[in-house]
């Protein structure tokens, strides 16, 4: 790693005032980006932490929307969303492993959007709403393309409200090596609709099944997508799947999804 | 640098830090705790697994500073008060739970946590929560026997295959 120094502030004003110095970046749970500064793929002169600001830690009921604090870890979520979030906290609880999710956090996850990470998939789908330091601003206008947001230079991610869905559930398909999403299918249907977000297939990171809403907001059943098709334009192409491949499993998790949701 | 005060293993630990400075390199090349392995330095293997209060965290992927105020417990704060193994580590030994003993600290770490959580866990749980600690030597079925042995279930039907 290159040289850098390390602050700790207690409060969001505090974060955002040490993040205005040159070449400062946030340092949130750190399971991406210390790998990524071991392998000298980032070079900020100053990490400001944001695991001791209590203000961004844990869950909160607000008139039947659940705020997470963004800097409240995958564990924290996995073990107390359940209640009026079942999918969400099963996304959380398959996130990495046990050592990763008690430090990975949600904002973290949304802030970089890894177009295989799962929790942009959580947010798209359930409509969410991401609470910055400065601004709120909705799911669909916040992903804006592989490892790209809408946060302006030095902005953090200090919340995220999910509204309560009826029924919701997330799949997984792992690549079986790094367990991250191949493709990762989030169902989340309300009384005005239903929303299906996909993670881990395109090239320009997550985004919504359209036309799988539409079937499933008429009729939310496995079998209400058996005449739809996903076209691969677009999709990833690796060593672990070509762009067919994660086209066919975005169908395939979609339905397994509404099969399991509840 | 940055001057941190932990609590590793019971006792207060004051040093000054860099800021790059990883949790693993000032536990191991500082204190000299070197019970805590670096295997992969990517935090895929769990070799470097230790508790930062009370939870497994990967000490390659946490950096020094931020452990500042903080309980760590690694290996070395495993065993009981009079130095005899503790029911986990006890159950390693008797289950063959290691070959080189690389990974064992890690494993020792992450069965404690597990535990704490979930006492009695069936099999299924106890290779999911491993999911983050590769061994290269077992093939894992002494590892599970031996932690389902210290959550005190019979494990004669375990097969050691």
């Amino acid at each position: 790693m290159y040289a850098f120094d390390i602050e700790r502030p207690t409060t969001i004003a505090d974060a955002v005032a040490a993040l205005k110095s040159d070449e400062a970046q946030p340092l949130s749970g750190g399971q991406t980006l210390i790998p990524t500064l071991k392998s000298r793929l980032a070079a900020p002169s100053k990490l400001v932490s944001l695991s001791s600001i209590s203000e961004m830690v844990g869950l909160s009921d607000e008139g039947g929307v659940l705020r997470i604090g963004g800097a409240t870890k995958h564990d924290t979520v996995a073990k107390e969303a359940g209640g009026s979030h079942p999918g969400l906290a099963g996304l959380a609880g398959k996130i990495g492993d046990p050592a990763v999710r008690h430090r990975g956090t949600i904002g973290g996850s949304i802030a970089n959007n890894d177009p295989a990470a799962c929790y942009p998939a959580a947010a798209l789908a359930h409509g969410a709403t991401i609470v910055t330091d400065r601004r709120e601003i909705a799911a669909d206008d916040f992903f804006t393309g592989m490892f790209d947001t809408a946060l302006e230079e030095g902005e953090i991610v200090t919340a995220v409200k999910f509204p309560r869905p009826e029924a919701s559930n997330y799949q997984k398909f792992e690549q079986p090596a790094s367990r991250f999403a191949m493709v990762g299918v989030f169902v989340a249907k309300f009384a005005d609709g239903v929303r299906v977000a996909v993670t881990g297939a395109s090239e320009d990171g997550v985004f919504r099944w359209t036309e799988g809403e539409e079937a499933l907001s008429a009729n939310f059943s496995p079998d209400a997508l058996d005449g739809l098709s996903v076209s691969a334009e677009g999709m990833i192409t690796d060593l672990h799947g070509s762009a067919d491949y994660r086209a066919h499993l975005v169908k395939v998790m979609t339905k397994r999804a509404v099969a399991a949701a509840r | 640098m940055t001057k941190v005060t932990l609590t590793i293993n019971g006792k207060s630990v004051s040093r000054d830090v860099e800021g790059n400075t990883l949790l693993v390199s000032l536990l191991r090349d500082d204190i000299g705790l070197t019970g805590t392995h670096v295997g992969c330095d990517t935090s895929q293997c769990g070799a470097c697994t230790v508790h930062v209060n009370g939870e497994s965290v990967k000490s390659c992927t946490m950096f020094a500073a931020e452990a500042d105020g903080a309980e760590v417990t690694t290996i070395e704060g495993m065993a009981n008060a009079d130095g005899s193994l503790s029911v986990i580590q006890a159950a390693f030994q008797e289950h063959h739970g290691l070959q080189c003993g690389f990974c064992t600290p890690g494993m020792v770490m992450t069965a404690a946590n597990l535990l704490k959580e979930n006492p009695k866990p069936s099999e299924h749980e106890v290779r999911a929560y491993l999911e983050g600690n590769i061994c290269r030597c077992t093939g894992y079925h002494n590892i599970v026997k031996a932690i389902m042995a210290a959550s005190g279930q019979d494990v004669s039907a375990i097969a050691a295959e």
